[in-house]
């Protein structure tokens, strides 16, 4: 907190031209009216508000941006772009950033990408979310063995969570989709090893 | 012909990427030019000057300026060589700053091209003729569409004037949006206090004709001759025997009909009088909830009526008037705020709009002028102001600043305090636009005297409590975080968009309108009041957002317009105008049909039906000579010859 930050050296434009390009937003629209914050369902756990993040793109701030936790907590739920009195998809320039975060390895909550891709390990095998599957997968990644444990037996009895894998019904062949999605994940993890991208 | 051309530098604009010595020379070699020179500013003094002087010198008698557009500095250029001499149409000017200058770097180019214009103006000229003016009579007549505030002083300053002024209002009654005004900012003075005498002296004036609750119909003719057909709408009494006395509106059993002068905020009845200082204080039956006119039985008005005055058999009439010239003073509405989901989108009923909101506070309005929320009737103690909602939104297509907002916004928190002391109120913004004489200042004292609290942002969404209350979603960009506020009363500030109509009666009037419908004025800057229709003129926020000093003095600006057009008794018809080969005419027609101002008329001539041209009705566009399939109407300085000349020089180049 009030440390200055010395906006004429670290500011970087490429950062902010690379941001436009790959999200396909024009963050200069932005007159930080803070609608994406009010409106967040996630504020509560950021350590910046995204309309602050949008100011940090628009500087160029590109470790003030990408070294936050908040990119991590975004849940994706779109609520800043349907607000955004200047249509931009704010959802799509979090998820530009996470992409470009990445890239450089630099990943600054690393569980929720663990929980990532605990949940694209049984898409991968089943084509469909395997909700225990996804709960073993990430206790044994994050080690964090009882979390949220105590909300499986209400999910049980709400069948929120199915013992057997969801599967592709198609009667003459059982599971070619199952295969088909990860055919599919299998050739995006190739690009992702081509760009450099952590699979 | 003997042709002098002018390359004009306009100090660095056309000269930084023009060269503008090489166009001159390159002039030179161009048939029949005799004198070419590059002057720093060609408009200057010393630039008409030289024009005047190498005219006699060299014995010009055609002129070509190379400069800016036409538009600006054509009617200068004209009366220079006029005074000269010579006929102010032997003069074509070539626009190489908006067409060269300013939107090319490449010098070569850009000289190049100039040098081409040049050319082009020089075969134009070559085949001009001299033209002549004709003058006609006016009739020093105005009507002033709309009755708010900006058309009233219009009205007031025209017939002081010494102008007869027609005045038509769509609505029962003049004062427009300023008549629902409880105060005015920055000065918290009664609206009514102060519209309520000028209102007056409207209904006085003996040079003031008012058509009240009457519609624009149809306009026809120009500057100086407009004929104009009202409409004067069924109030189903009849005025000249109403004396506004307000029996039948206390005996209508009607009595759910929706008050629109007071935004719904509460019902009337049926037969109504807008509210107490109306002019013309009339009753006006409201067809669709009559039960006389819907449903056929009733007739209590008409049995109550000490005057004998309602009609229920009245209709529409037409009128129509003779005027020189109009003054459009439409105003506005709100935009529809109901797209704003997120705010409830009019299902919660204490969510208002600000508009409503001044008729709860207004002693005329529904409440009686205390704050009483609509669904309970209790008094709020928590009042959320949010502003900007359907201003500066791109996402519902307003882009623009409505421009009165925030004023009226911190007047309304201001006077929520004075109803009700021991109120809070919190008003979300964007920005604080307070640039006018003491705004700032008024502000400022919504702060810190009557502890308003500013938050700085938007709000994504409002949902009720469920124990009576509202939850208002906000951020507080200054402090970071997203912010809640528990409010009794949400008070929209809602843009504004042109009043309901305003495209149509542009098309009557033939004046532009942007995309929101908003009147073009002629120049942002130096025809602010002006139209590119001659004789036709703009007063308040029809033509953009304006607060009520701004339109007032919008109103005034017009009527100076009007009388200044009106000091003369003669105007002066353009003469570039249509003219028909009577020879050529074949009479099929096309060019009657396709004219837009209906200057053209089918004449007699030895047994057959020739096209003639009305010449002080004829605009000059040039339609007709398009459509025309025997090239037997030509436009005066632009005929067919001159633009083929002109096209032959460029392809020639």
């Amino acid at each position: 907190m009030n440390k200055v930050t010395d906006i004429s050296s670290l500011r970087d434009p490429a950062f902010t031209a690379a941001v436009q390009a790959d999200s396909g937003q024009d963050v200069t629209t932005c007159y930080q009216c803070g609608n994406c914050t009010a409106g967040c369902p996630a504020s509560f756990a950021y350590d910046r508000q995204v309309s602050q993040i949008m100011r940090g793109v628009q500087l160029g701030l590109k470790d003030e941006v990408l070294n936050t936790r908040s990119i991590w907590m975004c849940l994706s739920c779109s609520t800043c772009s349907l607000r955004c009195p200047n249509n931009i998809d704010v959802a799509a320039v979090m998820e530009t950033l996470r992409h470009m975060a990445r890239k450089e390895g630099r990943v600054t909550v690393p569980k929720v990408e663990k929980f990532w891709f605990s949940f694209l390990d049984t898409v991968r095998v089943f084509g469909r979310t395997y909700e225990i599957g996804t709960m073993a997968l990430y206790m044994l990644r994050s080690l964090r063995i009882f979390t949220d444990l105590d909300l499986a037996p209400e999910a049980l009895k709400k069948r929120k969570l199915g013992l057997i894998p969801h599967a592709i019904p198609r009667q003459d062949v059982p599971d070619d989709g199952a295969r088909a999605v990860g055919r599919i994940m299998q050739r995006y993890r190739q690009r992702a090893l081509r760009e450099g991208v952590r699979p | 012909m003997r042709i002098g051309v002018f390359i004009c530098h306009c100090g660095s604009n056309i000269g930084g990427t023009v060269d503008c010595a090489r166009v001159a020379e390159l002039s030179r070699a161009f048939p029949d030019v005799v004198y070419a020179d590059d002057p720093m500013y060609t408009c200057a003094e010393p630039g008409q000057a030289a024009i005047e002087a190498a005219i006699h010198e060299h014995r010009l008698d055609g002129v070509v300026v190379a400069s800016c557009t036409p538009r600006m500095h054509e009617p200068t250029f004209r009366r220079t060589v006029e005074r000269a001499g010579l006929n102010r149409y032997m003069f074509e000017m070539a626009n190489i700053r908006e067409h060269v200058s300013w939107i090319g770097k490449d010098k070569e180019a850009n000289t190049n091209k100039a040098a081409e214009l040049v050319l082009m103006a020089v075969e134009k000229l070559r085949r001009n003729t001299p033209l002549t003016p004709k003058s006609f009579d006016i009739t020093k007549k105005v009507l002033i569409i709309g009755g708010g505030v900006a058309g009233i002083q219009a009205a007031l300053d025209c017939a002081d004037g010494g102008v007869p002024v027609v005045l038509v209002e769509r609505e029962a009654t003049i004062g427009g949006k300023m008549a629902k005004l409880d105060k005015t900012f920055p000065t918290v003075d009664c609206s009514a206090c102060i519209l309520g005498p000028k209102m007056v002296d409207v209904a006085q004036h003996p040079n003031i004709t008012l058509y009240a609750y009457a519609e624009v119909e149809d306009i026809s003719g120009y500057v100086g001759n407009f004929s104009v057909k009202i409409r004067k709408k069924a109030a189903y009494v009849d005025w000249s025997k109403c004396t506004g006395c307000g029996a039948c509106t206390e005996k209508c059993p009607a009595r759910k009909t929706p008050d629109a002068f007071n935004e719904l905020t509460g019902p009337t009845t049926a037969i109504n009088i807008a509210f107490p200082q109306a002019i013309p204080k009339k009753a006006v039956i409201n067809a669709a909830h009559c039960r006389q006119l819907s449903k056929g039985k009733c007739g209590v008005c008409a049995k109550v009526c000490p005057t004998g005055a309602i009609r229920y058999d009245m209709e529409d009439e037409i009128v129509t008037e003779e005027v020189g010239s109009i003054v459009a003073a439409t105003g506005y509405d709100l935009m529809d705020w109901t797209v704003y989901s997120e705010y409830g989108g009019g299902k919660y009923p204490d969510v208002i709009t600000s508009l409503q909101y001044e008729r709860l506070l207004s002693a005329s309005g529904p409440t009686g002028g205390h704050i009483l929320r609509p669904s309970d009737g209790r008094e709020p103690k928590s009042v959320v102001f949010i502003q900007c909602v359907g201003s500066r939104d791109k996402s519902v297509g307003r882009p623009y600043c409505s421009g009165f907002c925030c004023m009226y916004t911190a007047k309304q928190a201001v006077l929520t305090k004075d109803h009700i002391p021991d109120s809070q109120s919190w008003v979300f913004y964007m920005d604080i636009r307070a640039p006018g004489k003491m705004y700032d200042e008024f502000t400022r004292r919504a702060v810190e005297e009557y502890g308003t609290e500013y938050i700085r942002g938007r709000v994504s969404a409002i949902y009720p409590d469920g124990k009576g209350q509202y939850v208002v979603m906000g951020v507080d960009t200054l402090l970071g975080q997203p912010v809640e506020i528990k409010a009794d009363l949400v008070v929209l500030a809602v843009g504004i968009e042109a009043s309901k109509g305003a495209s149509q009666l542009a098309e009557k009037l033939r004046i532009s309108y942007d995309q929101y419908g908003f009147f073009m004025e002629s120049h942002v800057k130096l025809k602010p009041v002006e139209t590119n229709t001659a004789g036709v003129f703009l007063a308040g926020v029809c033509q953009g957002a304006k607060d009520i000093p701004a339109s007032v003095a919008q109103g005034s600006a017009a009527a100076a317009k009007v009388l200044a057009l009106f000091a003369r008794d003669k105007l002066e018809s353009d003469p570039q105008i249509a003219q028909v080969d009577m020879r050529r005419c074949v009479n099929c027609g096309k060019c009657i049909r396709c004219c837009p101002f209906g200057a053209i008329k089918e004449v007699e001539m030895r047994g057959e039906g020739k096209a003639q041209v009305i010449e002080t009705v004829c605009q000059g566009c040039g339609l007709c000579t398009a459509t025309c399939p025997q090239g037997a109407i030509q436009l005066s300085h632009a005929t067919d010859n001159q633009i083929l000349a002109e096209v032959n020089a460029l392809c020639q180049c």
